[in-house]
């Protein structure tokens, strides 16, 4: 049952209490890919109907350029 | 990940999702009851509680419960699997048992019922969860305790060793009262309380509170369980020895649920605290009504 629902439902008050559960370390939110990223894990959380996936199993490791990209960021 | 813990945490997993399809009405008993007796406790607790989480709790009554109490602005549901967090699932988070997602001081109040008997390294979750409390925050547990289902262990362990020879662990080793209390102090709780509260259920036979015990998300998640299907002469005569050494004069067995209640509390600076050695401004005898003697 495919869920359509625009990302603007996340609740962003939730996710400004989460951490990566791995490192405890912060989340940036990427609106475009529907995703909590931890940087310190390599880890990019999925984010499904508004729920935040906090499972690693589930979780899409950060490719190269990610990484890269972000430490230019900085 | 885990490949040295006591549990299969993805069979802890499958055997919460499988029962989440097909429970007959009344297998959720003991949730039900530990649920009522957390919110109860919550409901004497003179605090209120910006945000809650509701940990593990399976299905949405406590959070329901918690959100009744008045103690809590908003309560987060965290389980193992979306689909456990139902069709109401906004504000909902899928976290892994072990693992505790909250940010530092974020949460006022964690209350987890009959899931952390489940945890590989509960000592770790606990330090997770005092660390995600705020100061003078609290965390209400409800795990099974030593004494839970003996019989049953009892049963299949005296009926495998006739038959095999041996024996393999068919029921999880569970807390103990005093062991939890400790454990509480070390993760860095204040105040630590653990009690327990013994239920009897009552069953026509040991199947049907097998299948019960799989409709709660309860089968054997043990990493050491046998692999080999286990035989019917097995069950049957295990169930003979239940109905032996646990049945009343209806004939109706009994099955023990020692259910140990835990609460700590994130330190806080305004809590009571033991006066430090030597700071006394009375004698021992004097409080005690007595004098003091020389030995």
């Amino acid at each position: 049952m495919p869920d359509i629902r625009p990302s603007a439902t996340i609740d962003r008050k939730l996710l400004e209490l989460l951490v990566c559960p791995l490192t405890k370390g912060r989340l940036e939110l990427d609106e475009d890919k529907n995703e909590l990223v931890s940087r310190s894990a390599g880890l990019a959380y999925p984010i499904r109907d508004g729920i935040p996936i906090m499972l690693p199993s589930e979780a899409r490791p950060l490719d190269d350029d990610e990484k890269a990209a972000s430490k230019a960021g900085r | 990940m885990d490949a040295e813990g006591l549990f299969d945490t993805a069979l802890v997993r499958r055997n919460r999702l499988r029962a989440l399809t097909g429970a007959p009405d009344g297998s959720d008993f003991l949730l039900k009851l530990v649920n009522q007796e957390l919110s109860d406790r919550l409901a004497t607790v003179e605090r209120r509680f910006e945000t809650a989480v509701a940990l593990h709790a399976h299905d949405p009554q406590l959070a329901a419960l918690v959100a009744a109490t008045g103690k809590a602005d908003r309560v987060i549901r965290i389980e193992q699997h979306r689909d456990m967090l139902g069709d109401d699932a906004a504000g909902g988070i899928a976290c892994e048992l072990e693992l505790f997602p909250m940010g530092e001081e974020t949460t006022g109040l964690v209350v987890s019922p009959l899931s952390m008997h489940l945890v590989n390294d509960l000592p770790g979750l606990l330090v997770q969860i005092r660390q995600a409390l705020l100061p003078d925050g609290l965390l209400l547990a409800a795990l099974p305790g030593t004494g839970t289902l003996a019989e049953l262990r009892d049963c299949l362990l005296t009926a495998e060793t006739e038959l095999s020879g041996g024996a393999s662990p068919r029921v999880i080793p569970f807390a103990d009262v005093r062991d939890c209390g400790a454990l509480l102090q070390r993760a860095g709780f204040a105040l630590p309380v653990a009690d327990v509260e013994t239920y009897t259920a009552r069953y026509d036979t040991m199947f049907a509170l097998m299948r019960d015990l799989r409709h709660m998300g309860m089968a054997n998640p043990l990493r050491a369980r046998s692999r080999k299907p286990a035989t019917r002469s097995l069950f049957l005569r295990a169930a003979q020895i239940y109905a032996d050494r646990y049945s009343d004069p209806d004939g109706r067995i009994r099955a023990s649920f020692c259910v140990l209640y835990l609460s700590g509390w994130k330190p806080h600076e305004s809590q009571q605290k033991p006066l430090s050695p030597g700071s006394a401004k009375i004698p021992l005898a004097a409080a005690l009504g007595t004098r003091e003697r020389k030995l």
